[in-house]
């Protein structure tokens, strides 16, 4: 080694900075982006598009904003920002740059509660009252939860991600197979179960958003902290097991995150597609990163992403209204062949 | 270092690693196959031992059981100590691993030269904290003692598999541990880095270091101290390389289809591609000659 020590590596600060001077901007431009189309997203609805500060003298279309508007908009950001995070973590935990959050079979699990709570009650998720509405919500919570659980219990632990990874499909095949009979046998849900397997972030209110960035907030917290492993599982599990990383409890550790953001966005917004794969792959378009910065990078742009679809979904055929899953499942399918050809081309 | 923590007993003192009846099989429960059966090893420690050996002998599953990558059968002692008695971060600061080829994920690719490096630190850097000017200071020399150290900023997918593989080995370094045990570490690498990679070892094993290498080139494994040949899951020899015997033993494991020639820069191993091979094939030849 040089007995002079060089400027660049004296300061740790300055060591990373040729990174964060890339991150940073990224980091505000998305926040940014999302504030800005988030208060012109105010102002779009069933009624046309209209400036929000015009709509908020009057005290009618004000009560519109604040309680339906502002939340749904608002949760549509949360959610977007709940599957990025779980997408990114997922990208890492399975080694496999085109792991879904959705692999660990929460996704299937929260559909089979719903279809049955529905067969049970009877009752439309668009039509439902306050209380139905809530025992949807924790029926599809508690289903998301019990299909990851199931998924552990069938690879017998995290030990082999493979393992994880296979019976996660599994897991999803076998429930979808279960949802679609209960389809059929009670035929009165199929409308309902349609609007919840195409997603849609129009019946998030106050209490979903605040659950969502409750459950963000941990997550993302835990993310970050276990970034580093997944840093580490780049170079193989033996080499990250060389390096002092006790793997199974840590695995299961990313594991828990995943179940947790995705049972949570899907939960309050039914089954949004692409969100969760694109948003780390677009983060890494843009930047090269660890997984420190890829988890807070991937969780903006998840949530950039699911609020401009929410807006598109709401805006394009006024007073119509796509699903929201329906567009992001265009867009994001769109982008992954885009991206694909890009790749082999 | 460690020595603090786990004071080294006098008669272990000189053994990195040993190894008493160790057993190893792999793969899943109903075909399972017996990697190493009864193997005895103890490696001398400030010492750089090759480990060499047919195709399928065992080798890298030998290297991964003594850095406690593998569920296993008997004993392995680290610095005097159990393995299992190790904890974790400290056996991982004390003791380095380093994958066979080069082997890692697309998901490394989007990691500078310098993050990869880095990991190299994550024995030593505190759960949550940034890392230090002695973590910066390792990365650094790690860098400049296998020339990587130019391409700190490119993305460590956009280099070469020689190129790839000097990242790596200097990811090995950055762990600064005392015992590295390196799996086929030349993979890739062009002649010039390779005689740099036997110098770069001779250093550490100058300063005290313990290296242990899984190699296919059995001219630079003979560079090395000691010679440890394995074949069909058990030890054949072990020895020091520069006896004529070890060098007999090597020659015998290849079935005699290697020569160990002196040369004016040392000992070089050769082919033999005058000798017949054994087996069916040699009666095969037969058939072709017209007598």
């Amino acid at each position: 080694m040089k007995p002079s020590v060089s400027p660049w590596f004296a300061s740790p600060t300055l060591a990373a900075s040729p990174r964060s001077a890339r991150c940073w901007p990224l980091a505000a431009a998305l926040v940014l982006a999302a504030a800005v189309l988030g208060t012109l997203g105010l102002g779009v609805g069933s009624t046309g598009i209209e400036p929000v500060w015009a709509m908020l003298a009057d005290p009618i279309a004000a009560q519109i904003v604040w309680d339906i508007r502002a939340p749904r908009t608002l949760g549509a950001w949360a959610a977007g920002a709940l599957l990025g995070l779980a997408g990114a973590v997922a990208q890492g935990l399975f080694r496999n740059p085109l792991a879904d959050p959705f692999l660990l079979g929460s996704a299937a699990g929260a559909s089979l509660t719903v279809a049955l709570a529905l067969a049970a009650l009877g009752v439309s998720p668009f039509a439902a009252t306050w209380i139905v509405r809530l025992g949807l919500t924790g029926a599809a919570f508690l289903g998301a939860v019990a299909a990851v659980l199931l998924t552990l219990a069938l690879a017998r632990g995290v030990q082999h991600t493979l393992r994880l990874l296979l019976a996660g499909v599994v897991v999803g095949m076998v429930l979808g197979a279960l949802t679609s009979l209960v389809t059929l046998l009670v035929p009165d849900v199929l409308q309902a179960m349609q609007a919840f397997l195409l997603g849609s972030t129009g019946f998030v209110g106050w209490s979903a958003c605040a659950i969502m960035m409750a459950v963000g907030t941990v997550c993302i917290g835990a993310a970050w902290a276990l970034a580093r492993v997944l840093d580490g599982l780049t170079l193989g599990e033996a080499t990250a097991q060389s390096l002092g990383l006790p793997l199974a409890p840590l695995r299961l550790a990313l594991v828990a995150v995943i179940a947790l953001a995705t049972g949570t966005a899907v939960t309050q917004t039914g089954l949004i597609a692409f969100v969760g794969l694109a948003a780390p792959h677009l983060v890494r378009t843009l930047v090269k990163v660890t997984h420190g910065w890829l988890v807070a990078l991937a969780s903006l742009m998840g949530g950039l992403l699911l609020m401009v679809a929410d807006l598109l979904a709401r805006g394009l055929v006024a007073p119509q209204e796509i699903p929201v899953g329906v567009l992001t499942a265009v867009l994001g399918g769109g982008y992954l062949l885009w991206l694909m050809h890009r790749r082999t081309g | 270092m460690t020595t603090a923590l786990h004071p080294i007993p006098t008669d272990a003192a000189v053994l990195a690693l040993a190894a008493q009846r160790l057993r190893v099989e792999l793969g899943p429960a109903r075909s399972r196959r017996r990697v190493l059966d009864g193997v005895d090893v103890a490696i001398r420690a400030g010492c750089w031992t090759s480990i060499v050996g047919p195709n399928g002998a065992g080798k890298s599953t030998l290297l991964r059981a003594l850095a406690g990558l593998l569920p296993v059968q008997g004993r392995v002692s680290l610095l005097g100590h159990p393995l299992a008695d190790w904890p974790h971060r400290q056996r991982a600061r004390t003791l380095a691993w380093l994958a066979q080829g080069g082997a890692v994920d697309a998901g490394a690719d989007d990691l500078t030269v310098y993050d990869v490096a880095m990991l190299g630190r994550l024995p030593h850097r505190g759960w949550l904290a940034p890392p230090s000017l002695a973590d910066h200071a390792a990365v650094e020399a790690a860098l400049r003692q296998t020339q990587a150290w130019e391409w700190r900023e490119r993305a460590f997918g956009t280099l070469s598999g020689g190129e790839r593989q000097r990242v790596l080995l200097a990811r090995l370094l950055a762990v600064q541990a005392s015992v590295l045990l390196m799996d086929e570490p030349l993979a890739n690498l062009d002649p010039p880095h390779q005689a740099d990679w036997v110098a770069l070892v001779r250093a550490l094993v100058a300063q005290g270091s313990t290296v242990v290498s899984v190699l296919h080139d059995l001219t630079i494994a003979l560079q090395a101290d000691e010679l440890l040949i394995v074949a069909a899951g058990a030890v054949r020899y072990h020895g020091m390389c520069a006896a004529r015997q070890t060098q007999q033993a090597l020659e015998a494991v290849f079935d005699q289809r290697v020569r160990v020639v002196g040369s004016d820069v040392g000992l070089v191993v050769v082919p033999d591609v005058s000798s017949t091979p054994p087996g069916s094939l040699s009666s095969g030849t037969t058939s072709w000659n017209p007598s």
